[in-house]
Formats: structure tokens, C-alpha cells, sequence
């Protein structure tokens, strides 16, 4: 682990519950949901954790205790490190602070993350679909949403497929 | 154009009504500039000097859907892009045409799921259909002349 990371992960110990998973050079930081932004205001004012670079979730369904992880990079220009934050939740609509206030650019990352996942983030000033038309049902990144996918139209089921297509009235 | 009868020197040439109309409609089609992803860059090339469009009048791409006869849908449409897809070609005004360039717009392409109309003739009636990911310039341009035989051959004057 790079050493300025390492003195940035063992502060963020002491201070936090946070649980440290490092894999090669990567380092995850497991962070509980109330702490996130307290956690994401340290990091870009003391340590110079000035860019968000992705913020998303993974679904692990059908594993239910957490269902999700919300993943923030982190990066440092000045010194040229990378940090990854996870954040376990659970439940069907689960919600967590926005971290919007601490890095402006997650507005448009937690909105994506509410219409694939279904994640709420709470205090965000505009929480509404971004990548799905404004009134889908349902959030299409979760393991349980379907594929969506047409079958191949075949010579065999010409006719069946053909008659379920949606067509134009005019 | 069937030319009937040359009247001698006159210079007076004779023909139908439809047939006509059909060379004046051919002749100068003016595109929708609706190019949607790469396709889009295969009709820009199309239009470009080396596969021209203008020797069939069609350089002109008018942004404006009064004005453009012909809308060339390059590139897949999603279902947020549907209702738009929709509203323009209603707001084109009769005689319009479709050509559906490219895999995605004729039948969802290599995207088979919940966010790509599976071809745009879910939206919007077809005439013509280009395969190709994404068709070369000739590809395109034998789409075009296919549609210009297919209004050569329709008969607009005749009811019903």
C-alpha cells in the first residue's frame, strides 16, 4: 500500500468504524451508511481526496444482508492516489445521505444510481430517473429486473413472434 | 422518366402527370438530419464528398421536421427517444418517407433488451430497411435509390 494511503486508511480507523480490505494495490475502506459523509468531508478537506471519480452500487441479490454495496472512487491529484469506499445496505428501497454537498458532481451519479437500483439518497435536491424514461416501473440494474430481450424470429415462430409485435397505429 | 412523345425540334416533351410528380418528389428529398449514434457518422460520410448525396439533391439535411421530406433514422432509438421519434415524423408534412439505416433501427441490432426499441418500425412505418453495422455509404445510397424506384413505382394520383 502506498504510504500516503496508508496513513489516510489507519487515521480514518481511529476516527470511524470502518472495516480496510486491500487487494494488490487497491484499497477498499467498508464504511457504515450514517458516516459516509463525514467520512467523504475528511477525506477532501484534510486529505486531499478532491475528485469523485464513479459512484455506483452493485446488486447482490440474491444474497439478502447487504443486498447492495454503493461504491465511491475516490481520487487524489496531489499525490496521486486512489481510495474506494463501499457502503453496505440493505432492504428493498434502501436510502443514505447524499454526498452531494461534499462533491457537487455525485447529483447526476446518485440519480443514476436511484433508476438502476432503486437506492434513495436522502437530501438530494433532485432526485429523479435520469437514464429511463420518467415514468418506468422499476429499476433495471437489480438482478430480479428481466432481461427485457425479444426472442429471435425464426422461419419456425414466424408467425407467433410476428403477431406479438408492437406496431404504429397510422 | 417515361417521356411519351418529343414533339420534333420543339423541344416539348409529354408525359403523365404521375410520372411527374413522382421525378419532382425523387429528384430533391430533402433528410431530416436525425442521425442517433454511429450510423450517424456513416450517413455524415454518405453526404461528404466522396459518396456524394448532392447528385441526388439530398446535401441539404434540414434540422427542421416542416421542412425535410425524409427522415433517415441512423442509429438505435431508445424508449426514452421513442415519443420523440414519434412527435417529429408526425410533425413532417405529406408525402414523407422512412429509411431505417442500420441494424438498430430496423430490428434493435446487437441490443436485445429493456432499453433499445427492437427497430424503430415499432414507432413508425417503414419503407425502406438498410442492414448493415453500420452500412457503408453504397449501402445507403442503394437504400436511397431503392426508395426512389419504390416512389417511381407508387401511384399518388389514383384514389384509393
Amino acid at each position: 500500500m502506498d504510504q500516503y494511503l496508508d496513513l489516510v486508511v489507519n487515521d480514518l480507523r481511529e476516527r470511524f468504524q470502518v472495516e480496510v480490505e486491500t487487494f494488490r494495490d487497491e484499497v477498499s475502506v467498508f464504511v457504515p451508511p450514517e458516516q459516509i459523509v463525514e467520512v467523504c468531508q475528511t477525506l477532501r478537506d484534510e486529505y486531499n481526496f478532491d475528485f469523485l471519480a464513479d459512484l455506483t452500487a452493485v446488486d447482490y441479490w440474491p444474497q439478502q444482508e447487504p443486498r447492495f454495496h454503493v461504491v465511491y472512487q475516490l481520487y487524489s491529484y496531489l499525490h496521486n492516489v486512489s481510495l474506494r469506499l463501499r457502503v453496505p445496505v440493505k432492504g428493498e428501497t434502501p436510502s443514505l445521505p447524499t454526498v452531494e454537498g461534499v462533491y457537487p458532481n455525485a447529483n447526476w451519479y446518485e440519480r443514476e444510481v436511484w433508476d438502476m437500483f432503486g437506492i434513495h439518497f436522502e437530501g438530494h435536491s433532485d432526485m429523479r430517473r435520469i437514464l429511463m424514461p420518467f415514468d418506468w416501473v422499476g429499476h433495471p440494474l437489480r438482478k430480479d429486473y428481466p432481461l427485457g430481450y425479444e426472442e429471435p424470429q425464426y422461419t419456425f415462430n414466424f408467425h407467433e413472434i410476428e403477431r406479438k409485435k408492437p406496431r404504429p397505429r397510422a | 422518366m417515361g417521356v411519351e412523345t418529343k414533339l420534333g425540334q420543339m423541344g416539348v416533351v409529354t408525359t403523365t402527370l404521375e410520372e411527374a410528380v413522382n421525378w419532382a418528389r425523387t429528384r430533391a428529398m430533402w433528410p431530416l438530419l436525425f442521425g442517433l449514434a454511429c450510423c450517424a457518422i456513416e450517413m455524415m460520410a454518405t453526404a461528404a464528398s466522396h459518396y456524394d448525396m448532392s447528385r441526388f439533391g439530398m446535401e441539404l439535411m434540414r434540422p427542421s421536421p416542416r421542412q425535410a421530406d425524409l427522415m433517415i433514422v441512423a442509429g438505435r432509438v431508445t424508449r426514452k427517444m421513442a415519443p420523440v421519434l414519434r412527435r417529429l415524423y408526425d410533425q413532417m408534412t405529406e408525402p414523407k418517407w422512412v429509411i431505417a439505416m442500420g441494424d438498430c433501427a430496423s430490428c434493435g441490432g446487437v441490443f436485445n433488451n429493456y432499453a433499445v426499441l427492437q427497430g424503430v418500425d415499432e414507432v413508425v412505418p417503414v419503407d425502406v430497411y438498410v442492414a448493415g453495422c453500420p452500412p457503408r455509404p453504397e449501402q445507403l445510397i442503394h437504400g436511397i435509390l431503392t426508395l426512389h424506384n419504390k416512389i417511381k413505382a407508387s401511384k399518388p394520383l389514383r384514389q384509393g
